[in-house]
């Protein structure tokens, strides 16, 4: 009965979704508003990296259903993964990380923190954003985590810290969005003084929302590959025996 | 027939990238196909480069050659299957500590 209950809903939906697609007119009328964008977007952001001018100030909505997207997504993957028994030994299978993992992590950390800040704070200068940094900076964070696991394999992660971080950068984003709704009816319109293009402080509010979205997707990102590596591995599959699979 | 250089370079990277995807079925070792898929992305980005959209290029390179390598291999360790040729654990696995 509940199956049959499930398969009409999908059948359903299926036919709802097909009804509303047929109604839609794809293509219609034809988006030119791309040689609009390129020719008046130094002038009116004041970014000279038009990717971002595009990003962030003139489609920041869609950038704001991105993040929601990705924030959904690491919230199940934290549900998930949150239920793993936790008494068992989160390193106990893994190999030691030894020397050379050890060094290389305390040599790569600083680089890849200054990489990921560089990378972030000149979205609007130079290709790459928010969005690249932050994964850049989840990445710095995890070599951490893999050198050096620790007891419980979180190699120290507090995830109340990284989920305060992250709250903290989507409240600015959305804080900025509704400044600037307040301050000229338009929501995450891009505001402030443009400077002078070309400078890192330029742009008005573009280096702050890429701030924010660097944070965001970093902590997120920090604290899902943190959670994966807490997970207790499973005991070695050996290639001798394929039939006893690990349990 | 004149091929430019900057078009010999993407055939390069084009096989490569070929080469890589069909590595990723065929591989038995599990940690070299999640690398091998490392290297498809690798070679996208590389192409978006030459196509002028480093935004897009640094992204492929983050995202595909970086967290998802991470993420499969995490994977893999979760389901016991992270097996290097030759190489074993300096700790007993916990088979080997009750067999002993």
């Amino acid at each position: 009965m509940r199956s049959i209950a499930a398969l009409l809903f999908a059948g359903g939906l299926a036919f709802l979704l097909l009804i509303i697609a047929s109604e839609l007119g794809f293509g219609e009328p034809a988006m030119l508003i791309g040689g609009d964008i390129l020719a008046k977007a130094p002038d009116e952001v004041g970014a000279s990296n038009i990717v971002t001018a595009v990003l962030l100030g003139y489609r920041g909505i869609d950038t704001l259903g991105e993040l929601s997207i990705l924030f959904a997504a690491a919230t199940a993957a934290g549900l998930v993964l949150v239920r793993g028994n936790k008494d068992c030994h989160a390193g106990a299978n893994d190999p030691v990380g030894g020397f050379i993992l050890r060094t290389g992590a305390d040599l790569l950390f600083p680089l890849l923190l200054v990489v990921g800040f560089y990378i972030i704070l000149h979205g609007h200068l130079t290709p790459g954003g928010g969005f690249q940094g932050g994964v850049i900076l989840a990445a710095a964070f995890f070599v951490l985590v893999l050198a050096r696991p620790g007891a419980d394999g979180s190699g120290g992660m507090n995830h109340t810290a990284i989920a305060f971080i992250e709250g903290l950068a989507g409240v600015g984003f959305i804080g900025l969005g509704l400044w600037a709704l307040v301050d000229n009816g338009n929501f995450l319109q891009p505001m402030l003084s443009q400077g002078v293009f070309g400078k890192l402080l330029s742009a008005g509010t573009l280096p702050l929302l890429s701030i924010a979205v660097g944070l965001k997707v970093g902590a997120e990102l920090a604290g899902l590959m943190t959670q994966l590596a807490e997970q207790p591995a499973a005991p070695r599959h050996d290639p001798a025996h394929p039939g006893d699979r690990p349990s | 027939m004149e091929i430019d250089l900057q078009t010999l370079f993407a055939l390069v990277i084009v096989v490569l990238v070929l080469v890589s995807a069909v590595l990723v079925l065929v591989l038995e070792n599990m940690i070299g196909a999640v690398a091998v898929s490392g290297t498809v992305s690798l070679g996208v980005a590389v192409l978006f480069v030459l196509l002028h959209a480093p935004d897009v290029a640094m992204t492929e390179a983050v995202v595909g050659a970086g967290l998802s390598g991470v993420v499969l291999a995490l994977g893999l360790r979760r389901l016991g299957l992270w097996q290097l040729d030759g190489v074993t654990s300096d700790r007993p696995t916990e088979r080997e500590k009750t067999d002993a």
